[in-house]
């Protein structure tokens, strides 16, 4: 077997167990009962509860791209941020319906990702990736300097966010937690049919043998433009959430900090897998708040040899860890 | 960190409360920056506070406890600020809320305080709009307006013709900038341009925008970047194009000489004019007893610096009110009270509350950089008046 | 007239000189990933450490100033031979996306790692007198250090190219980018020559960081503050090329001190835009390798 026909191969056997997935698996169902389980039994931490559903959400977005299409980005927060501004520019000037707001904010999310995806996704690897990060430092320098509309670095205040289908946000952050988790509910489904449909599966093909899928005819450019557009809508939902359950917006919804946040959330939980933003978003927000209260200072430096220790000895993640120890119950088992 | 923070004032209430009749805790939230890149701003603001507190605990009525909660918002995180403000309400019940270094964080929890009819101090953030987003907002720290805007009055009067303005590039940056530019106009003198740097928290490199001051000749040239080691840098990248030779005088509020830089920053101070609400050089009697005691605190290498001054003024304003009700009060009467709160006698020298604006009304002074016996000191050598948020000389309304 | 004469020289000097630093940092990036095509986020640390070590042997052991950045460069090379010989080695080849990760890792680390050992304020820095001040070059005065800086950055790119171009060294560099595995099998040891290449990128970077501690301020977060700058100047210039990013440095130099100096309103937007319109035009950067 050469190196030629190894690959299409692999890729083939990858598709084949995608397909098998499509299925509901029972364990699908364990992060939705632990979500409503949360709701009782922590009802003081509602509010960072919702804050931890849309950072799901937006961890989610970027694994769509990063783990079906195998587009790597530092500059995912642009759309996070754009969603945010749009959604909180709505409710700051007298529209503050919060279900349209959402998807006002979406669809200005994804037409940054239609628009900055067909400009960058022409290019490749070291280039591909300078370009996220150029798209996302252009619309965080456009924010700041913008003070009349988006408040500058004082941020965007004034927002007036109504009652979402007759419940009041309130302050114990219930009605938020519950719209965040319907939102990311909502989101789960269309990427969940999103990777188990011909479309997905098309993505995993480019993901693995670009070049197998440029010989066999299949659009790729347009393919990866399509799931772009749709993460960065989804990306702008998130953030959409963010801002209308805070009824404020800082200027670090674009950060570069944001970016890299929700990109190694994403990694300790395990990209391509759909479900490693629900494990790597909750285990980063608690070891952040461990870290900070034993050394406050330095949580940069624990986080960054995390990573390292992640990628050299356990990559894939939570998942890939999980992989290999079932792997290795199961060869004992024989 | 948070956990020890925690302990130590809630033992010491349920010791202090153990043999008392009627005990009353008012409890206090703090939100403030302990970690994260700008934990440095963070700390001058949290000693102040925590020196008035320690050293005020024991003046308190007979039975009333003061109880101190820190959270961090890890620097400028409105969601992180307004969650730590719901939990405050809602789990912890606190009478107050105060801290706030970043404005963002201070404005995003205006709701919470309207909703919840919470009295909120900031210490520190200084954003103009601020207050005016919840009745139950107030400041004890300052605004850029009130600074820079007497200060362009002040160059103008001093015979200054041309000037240019050079700030940071982010809202205090550009406020400061507008208002020095307005009024420096509105007395008769020429602004030639403005230039804007970088944003922080990267420190640019000034020489190319000097330069472009250089060449078009003003003879001002007001400055503002944020206090710390800019401050330094800016200085220095000034004396390498030799400004002051090409006839440039240098100008700027207090962010230009902040105190705990003011060992650092070396002989090219010496002669610099800033306008400013607090030095911790200043004779002021009250003044000495505060840096007396800051240093018995917290030992001589780093003075306290406006930031300090202004959380210690706020954290007065607090008791002055605890110990009038003797704790038990409700979010309007401390409103209330706070609106007409004022103090002769405080560090910065005399201040009080604007009641239409519930904004810090204080002297500006000028003041002037000068080397004593070997150390570099700030000295105030004129008092502009009582400024409010503004800028504009204070008039109560009759 | 002779205020936009004056201003165009001005930034033009200025600009130079900023994209002499620039390059020195950049031109070891490019090398690297055309080389090992390795993502290395991380290239930024090996100039912060450089000026890091010459700052403080200047201003802490009181070395003087040629000594000093000899210094900066050479712990930078010895540092940057066990990262790649135990580090970097085990994802040549691999994943990019493990590559950016285990690069911005470290490079999070070197952010914290500075901070407690130096503190969260920028170095300062002290140039002798001797290139302090100002100097009269010809019509007008232009500050003395920079000018050093525009010299001697001349000088060094000069050095490199013709390093590149007369040596065995060189040679095999431009071999094994071109292609490796062609290299290897004419019996050059790439494995070695990686090793090599990469302290002589790092080592570049380290000299670009203490020499231009004046423009880009050594602070904590300077990897990762600058980290897009960098990157745009290897991918406009192209990568795995040595005189791509030459051109790629100037044109970023002058334009954002250009920019800076006419329009600060926008600053470093349009350069930003700017990057967009060319890689559009060219994906693979000026200079770049097909």
């Amino acid at each position: 077997m050469t190196a030629e026909t190894a690959t299409p191969l692999a890729a083939a056997a990858v598709i084949d167990a995608f397909s098998r997935r499509h299925r509901l698996h029972w364990a699908e169902a364990i992060p939705w009962v632990l979500m409503v389980g949360a709701y009782f039994v922590f009802p003081d931490y509602l509010a960072l509860g919702a804050q931890v559903l849309a950072t799901i959400l937006f961890g989610l977005s970027l694994d769509l791209i990063l783990g079906y299409a195998g587009i790597v980005t530092l500059g995912h927060a642009a759309f996070f941020g754009t969603g945010a501004y749009v959604a909180g520019l709505l409710a700051a000037h007298g529209w503050g319906e919060p279900i349209t707001g959402l998807l006002v904010a979406a669809l200005a999310a994804a037409a940054v990702g239609f628009v900055s995806g067909a400009v960058v996704l022409r290019t490749q690897g070291l280039t591909l990736l300078m370009l996220t990060l150029v798209v996302a430092t252009m619309l965080y320098e456009a924010a700041n300097k913008a003070t009349p509309i988006t408040g500058g670095a004082d941020g965007l205040g004034g927002m007036d966010v109504w009652p979402v289908l007759g419940f009041r946000f309130d302050l114990f952050g219930k009605v938020a937690y519950w719209y965040c988790g319907a939102a990311l509910f909502a989101s789960w489904i269309v990427a969940r049919n999103i990777v188990h449909s011909p479309f997905g599966r098309s993505l995993t093909g480019i993901r693995e043998n670009e070049r197998r899928m440029h010989a066999i005819g299949s659009p790729v450019f347009w393919r990866r433009l399509a799931i772009y557009t749709i993460a960065a809508g989804m990306a702008g939902v998130a953030g959409a959430l963010i801002a209308q359950t805070t009824a404020f917006v800082g200027l670090g919804v674009l950060s570069f900090d944001r970016s890299g946040a929700v990109l190694i959330m994403l990694i300790l939980g395990g990209v391509g897998r759909l479900y490693g933003a629900f494990i790597g978003v909750p285990l980063y927000m608690i070891l952040q708040d461990q870290f900070a209260e034993v050394d406050p200072v330095y949580w940069y430096f624990w986080i960054g040899l995390i990573l390292v220790l992640v990628v050299v000895f356990a990559p894939g993640g939570a998942f890939g860890f999980a992989d290999r120890l079932i792997r290795r119950l199961r060869r004992r088992a024989r | 960190m948070h956990k020890t923070l925690l302990a130590a004032p809630v033992i010491a209430g349920l010791a202090l409360t153990a043999g008392t009749a009627a005990a009353q805790t008012v409890k206090i939230g703090v939100v403030s920056t302990y970690s994260g890149p700008t934990a440095q701003q963070g700390d001058m603001m949290n000693r102040g506070w925590k020196l008035y507190d320690k050293l005020h605990q024991k003046d308190l009525p007979a039975g009333v406890k003061v109880e101190i909660i820190e959270r961090d918002d890890t620097g400028a995180n409105p969601e992180t600020s307004k969650r730590l403000a719901q939990e405050f309400v809602t789990r912890d019940h606190v009478n107050l809320l105060t801290g706030f270094v970043w404005s963002p964080n201070f404005m995003s929890v205006a709701p919470v305080a309207t909703e919840a009819k919470l009295p909120v101090v900031s210490l520190n953030a200084a954003a103009i709009q601020a207050v005016g987003m919840s009745p139950y907002m107030v400041r004890t720290s300052f605004t850029l307006t009130q600074q820079a805007y007497p200060l362009g009055k002040w160059a103008a009067k001093q015979g200054y013709k041309k000037a240019y303005t050079a700030a940071s590039d982010y809202a205090p940056g550009n406020e400061g900038a507008d208002a020095f530019a307005k009024s420096f106009t509105e007395a008769g003198g020429q602004v030639l341009g403005q230039v804007k740097f970088p944003a922080p928290p990267t420190t640019p490199d000034f020489a190319p925008f000097l330069q472009r001051v250089k060449d078009a000749k003003p003879d001002l040239l007001y400055i503002f970047v944020p206090a710390g080691p800019q401050a330094t840098a800016i200085m220095k990248a000034a004396r390498d194009l030799d400004l002051k030779g090409a006839g440039i005088t240098l100008i700027s509020t207090e962010d230009l000489v902040p105190d705990e830089e003011m060992r650092n920053i070396g002989d090219q101070a010496v002669g610099l004019v800033t306008s400013g609400i607090y030095t911790s050089d200043a004779a002021r009697p009250a003044n000495k007893e505060f840096v007396a005691a800051w240093y018995k605190e917290y030992g001589d290498k780093m003075p306290p610096d406006f930031e300090s001054a202004d959380a210690w003024v706020g954290m007065k304003m607090i008791y002055d009110f605890i110990g009038k009700t003797k704790g038990k009060f409700s979010g309007d009467e401390a409103m209330k009270y706070f609106s007409t709160w004022k103090d002769d006698n405080s560090p910065k020298g005399p201040v009080m509350i604007d009641p239409a604006t519930r904004n810090i009304v204080q002297n500006v002074y000028m003041r002037r950089v000068e080397n004593q016996g070997g150390k570099l000191v700030d000295v105030e050598f004129e008092n502009l008046g009582m400024m409010n948020a503004l800028g504009q000389p204070y008039a109560a309304a009759k | 007239m002779a205020d936009a004469f004056a201003a165009a020289v001005s930034i033009l000097f200025h600009g130079l000189a900023f994209a002499m630093v620039l390059y020195l940092v950049s031109v070891g990036l490019s090398v690297t990933m055309g080389l090992m095509g390795f993502v290395n986020l991380a290239h930024g640390v090996f100039a912060a450490a450089g000026g890091y070590v010459a700052t403080t042997l200047m201003s802490r052991v009181g070395v003087p100033f040629a000594p000093a950045i000899a210094g900066g460069v050479l712990a930078a090379m010895i540092a940057s031979v066990p990262l790649e010989r135990w580090l970097y080695r085990r994802l040549y080849g691999k994943d990019e996306l493990d590559q950016v990760l285990l690069t911005i890792g470290l490079a999070f680390m070197s952010v914290a790692a500075a901070k407690f050992v130096w503190g969260p304020l920028a170095q300062p820095f002290h140039p002798p007198p001797a290139l302090s001040g100002q100097i009269e070059l010809g019509f007008r005065e232009f500050p003395t250090y920079r000018s050093f800086l525009i010299a001697s950055g001349a000088v060094l790119v000069t050095a490199l190219w013709l390093g590149l171009e007369r040596t065995r060294f060189g040679a095999q560099i431009r071999a094994a980018v071109d292609n490796r595995r062609m290299a290897q099998s004419v019996g050059v040891n790439t494995s070695l020559l990686f090793t090599c290449a990469f302290a002589l990128g790092s080592g570049l970077a380290a000299l670009g960081g203490s020499l231009g501690a004046e423009i880009l301020a050594i602070e904590p977060g300077y990897a990762l503050e600058h980290l897009i700058y960098f990157l745009i100047v290897v991918s406009v210039g192209g990568l795995g090329s040595i005189s791509g990013p030459f051109f790629a440095a100037l044109f970023l130099g002058v334009a954002d001190t250009g920019f800076k100096y006419l329009l600060p309103e926008f600053g470093a937007f349009f350069i930003y835009a700017l990057t967009l319109v060319i890689l559009l035009w060219r994906p693979r950067g000026l200079f770049g390798h097909a």
